[in-house]
């Protein structure tokens, strides 16, 4: 017994298997570019191995100190849109935090455009955002970053297709089986409802777990208002063997 | 009840912002961007140099696509956390990728991993994990990289692979003394085996 599921200490543990079913589909026709990037043949089915039970590490020296803070980390000057944290906690599917692990975040600026040169839309570069961010979970799995909100945007899938405000997060755990790339949602977009993207994904549940409440506990007045985005990432089965082998 | 994994979502075109910045062009947030190499100098091994391709099932080379590595030392130790021990200091096992823009070719330079047990004892043949994101792609892809010129019989892995002729998707093509290539077919004729692990 004793190892901190979610920690690093686990990697005998094998990863609880992905339900593919709460995941999007592959293969998802409205999202018009997922036709010719899923696989045709069925995926080969594995437990995992110490080879996605071990995954790469980062200490928290690799955090600069506004690298969570996407409002100033580009120029210093602030962006300009809507003031918010974004914040939560990354925990496990035992529902135990997972500390230490790297949060990545991307996203459009407050008028829908990123700063890419494959962006062509006609809202125009924020000269001041940037529109990435960064941190590692604390002890308990809790992560935050201050940004602005990031605005709809339109995209060539259908004639008249918009995406939902959203905000791209990309998450580590312990294990490079746990990786994911996910997006977080805005509660109340009118947009949320109308996303092939979003719908890629068949379970309501599923797309409801993707939208962020507004926080009004954690807004600052005068300052910011606030988000809330948990993200649980994949748990480790803890064998009776394991726990033998380990301590008993 | 347990909680539910956080369900997938496309990586999307604009994936670089947040991962590479500096590759597009995005200075001054990150020093450096992460994962440029899973080695430093020093390592241990034979140092081999991989490129490749990954191409769509309408045969289109992506130039979108973002490839994270892993792999164990030349040892077969896996560096950050591995209960047999510690790995080469020189290894850091894990790379970011990116696909060229206009040739959408991709390179790893890395040490040739040593062999890793299976959970059942049974070495598994050298491997490196991939996994693949990109736009158009809802869940990332998990895949392996072998070394055509390995000893890979007996790998309880590859053996798990029904149609034994897909086993040569994941076979790295020696090209050069040190040299490999490996291209990634997401879908039809010659299709890559993908994992569900």
């Amino acid at each position: 017994m004793g190892h901190p599921a979610g920690g690093r200490n686990d990697a005998r543990n094998p990863l609880i298997a992905r339900d593919r079913d709460w995941h999007p589909a592959p293969l998802a026709p409205g999202y018009k570019t997922s036709v010719t990037r899923a696989p045709q043949r069925p995926l080969v089915a594995m437990p995992t191995t110490l080879s996605e039970q071990t995954g790469p590490a980062f200490g928290h020296g690799l955090i600069g100190e506004l690298d969570n803070n996407l409002i100033l980390n580009f120029t210093g000057q602030p962006a300009i849109g809507e003031r918010i944290i974004v914040h939560g906690r990354v925990t496990d599917e035992n529902g135990r935090g997972v500390s230490g692990t790297l949060v990545e975040a991307w996203q459009a600026n407050a008028g829908g455009r990123y700063r890419h040169k494959k962006d062509g839309y006609l809202a125009p570069l924020d000269p001041n955002f940037g529109g990435c961010g960064r941190t590692i979970t604390a002890e308990d799995g809790s992560y935050e970053f201050l940004t602005i909100r990031p605005g709809a945007y339109p995209w060539p899938n259908r004639v008249n297709d918009w995406r939902p405000m959203h905000i791209h997060l990309s998450l580590f755990g312990s294990g490079f089986g746990q990786r994911l790339i996910t997006q977080l949602y805005f509660e109340g977009d009118p947009l949320i409802a109308r996303c092939p993207i979003v719908h890629t994904i068949g379970q309501d549940k599923a797309i409801q777990s993707l939208i962020a409440p507004l926080d009004m506990n954690r807004a600052i007045p005068m300052d910011c208002l606030a988000y809330r985005f948990d993200v649980v990432l994949r748990g480790r089965r803890q064998t009776v063997f394991e726990n033998r082998m380990e301590g008993m | 009840m347990y909680p539910k994994e956080t369900p997938s979502q496309t990586a999307g075109p604009y994936v670089h912002i947040g991962l590479t910045p500096n590759f597009v062009g995005i200075h001054g947030i990150y020093d450096q961007d992460l994962g440029a190499s899973p080695i430093a100098d020093g390592a241990k091994g034979e140092v081999v140099t991989i490129t490749g391709t990954v191409r769509d099932g309408a045969g289109m080379v992506m130039r979108d696509a973002l490839i994270e590595t892993w792999q164990a030392d030349a040892a077969g130790i896996y560096p950050s956390n591995d209960p047999r021990g510690v790995a080469d200091p020189n290894v850091s096992g894990w790379a970011r990728i990116v696909a060229d823009f206009d040739s959408g070719e991709w390179t790893l330079r890395t040490v040739k991993p040593g062999r890793v047990p299976a959970p059942d004892g049974r070495l598994m043949a050298p491997h490196i994990s991939l996994w693949i994101v990109a736009r158009g792609i809802n869940i990332g892809l998990q895949t392996r990289l072998h070394f055509e010129d390995a000893d890979n019989d007996g790998c309880p892995v590859l053996a798990r692979i029904e149609q034994s002729d897909r086993v040569a998707t994941l076979m790295a093509k020696k090209t050069g003394p040190s040299d490999y290539r490996f291209n990634i077919i997401l879908q039809g004729i010659g299709e890559t085996v993908f994992f569900d692990l």
